[in-house]
């Protein structure tokens, strides 16, 4: 199937809940709000004519100018975006799916956004979300195991956020 | 060896104890297997048949700290990576020596500024007696930091503390025998200028 059979399938099915769509892109993607992301992920994994079995990546990307000089230029909006690739063996298509997401949790900084997991769909998620969780922020409701994956247990922030300050002495090591 | 060098029959040798100890400590340096990054692979080419590091003694890479001498931290160290090195470097037996290989050991390298995980070099976590830097060094390069660690340890006065030693240390300075092109300065620079004509686009 096409990207654009795809995504006429997914607001056949959906309507309304589908928030945006962009079909000129190199990969075709739509928009959902994330209480849908599980519902949306098991008719794309489970209807017969999509089958993504596969679920290849989940990225965040932080929207966000810290230049405030450069800020009103940017296009953008401060935002945190995650982003889902998925595959299919059976049909040999692909298709991106994304949720935009407030870069903090009721506006606090502090509190992380959340999202609801897809561990239950896809096994290969687990790992993908903790990396997520640890590097962009995201909060992961109802993963089996939340835990930073690649930095150390008691690393304060997450660094790939564009305002991340680097720490300035870890476990007494100069860290600049 | 003073007044008994000489005195003997041939196929005698007289020498001092911490001379023969020396030695045998530089001829047998048993580096740890400790490939962090990118730079195990070339340590890696170091000791394989190419380079050949066991020429120098230094081909049995040990699996534990506690048989090992030298610790070559090949590789980026992160924070997460540097309590285990300190740790390691903690369980070797005296006498121990580090070479730190390679950029990012030597001062953060490409991460200086952006690695927000990355410890600015690897003497902040353990001393360092040789860096090696390099991204990543060639194997030539690692050797020549073997052998002056070995340099290190020819001057090591465990026994005779204090004593002045008659071979300056390091005695090897890295002097490198060029090649009758750029043997002086003039032939240098005819040399390059000759290269960049010959690199200069044609015209027409």
């Amino acid at each position: 199937m096409t990207a654009d059979q795809i995504i006429a399938r997914l607001e056949e099915k959906f309507g309304n809940r589908i928030k945006a769509k962009k079909l000129d892109a190199l990969d075709p993607y739509v928009v959902i709000e994330p209480a849908d992301l599980v519902e949306v992920c098991r008719f794309l994994r489970d209807d017969p004519a999509l089958k993504f079995e596969i679920l290849n990546c989940i990225s965040g990307v932080d929207y966000l100018e810290p230049d405030p000089k450069k800020a009103p230029k940017a296009g953008f909006e401060p935002h945190l975006e995650v982003v889902y690739h998925f595959s299919s063996f059976t049909h040999k298509h692909r298709f991106v799916l994304k949720l935009i997401l407030p870069r903090w949790k009721d506006n606090q900084p502090g509190r992380l956004p959340e999202v609801p997991s897809v561990t239950s769909l896809w096994k290969g998620a687990d790992w993908h979300e903790r990396e997520v969780y640890d590097l962009c922020g995201v909060w992961f409701t109802g993963h089996p195991d939340l835990r930073r994956i690649l930095l150390a247990e008691d690393w304060v922030g997450h660094p790939l956020r564009k305002d991340y300050e680097f720490p300035l002495e870890y476990h007494g090591i100069r860290g600049r | 060896m003073g007044w008994l060098e000489g005195r003997f029959e041939e196929g005698v040798i007289t020498t001092t104890l911490e001379q023969a100890i020396n030695w045998a400590r530089q001829s047998s340096l048993w580096p740890m297997t400790f490939g962090l990054a990118c730079c195990a692979i070339e340590m890696m080419a170091t000791g394989a048949s190419r380079y050949d590091m066991d020429r120098f003694g230094a081909g049995a890479f040990r699996a534990t700290p506690r048989q090992a001498d030298l610790m070559i931290v090949a590789g980026t160290v992160n924070f997460k990576m540097a309590s285990r090195v300190r740790r390691l470097y903690n369980q070797m037996p005296d006498p121990k020596f580090v070479i730190a290989m390679g950029a990012c050991t030597c001062g953060g390298g490409p991460y200086y500024k952006y690695g927000y995980n990355v410890v600015k070099g690897v003497d902040l976590v353990v001393p360092v007696d040789v860096y090696v830097p390099g991204c990543p060094p060639r194997p030539e390069a690692l050797l020549e930091g073997l052998m002056r660690i070995q340099e290190k340890v020819k001057g090591m006065k465990d026994l005779t503390r204090g004593q002045p030693v008659d071979v300056p240390i390091p005695a090897r300075m890295g002097y490198v025998l060029l090649p009758e092109e750029l043997s002086t300065m003039e032939k240098a620079n005819a040399f390059a200028k000759k290269n960049k004509e010959l690199a200069a686009p044609a015209k027409g």
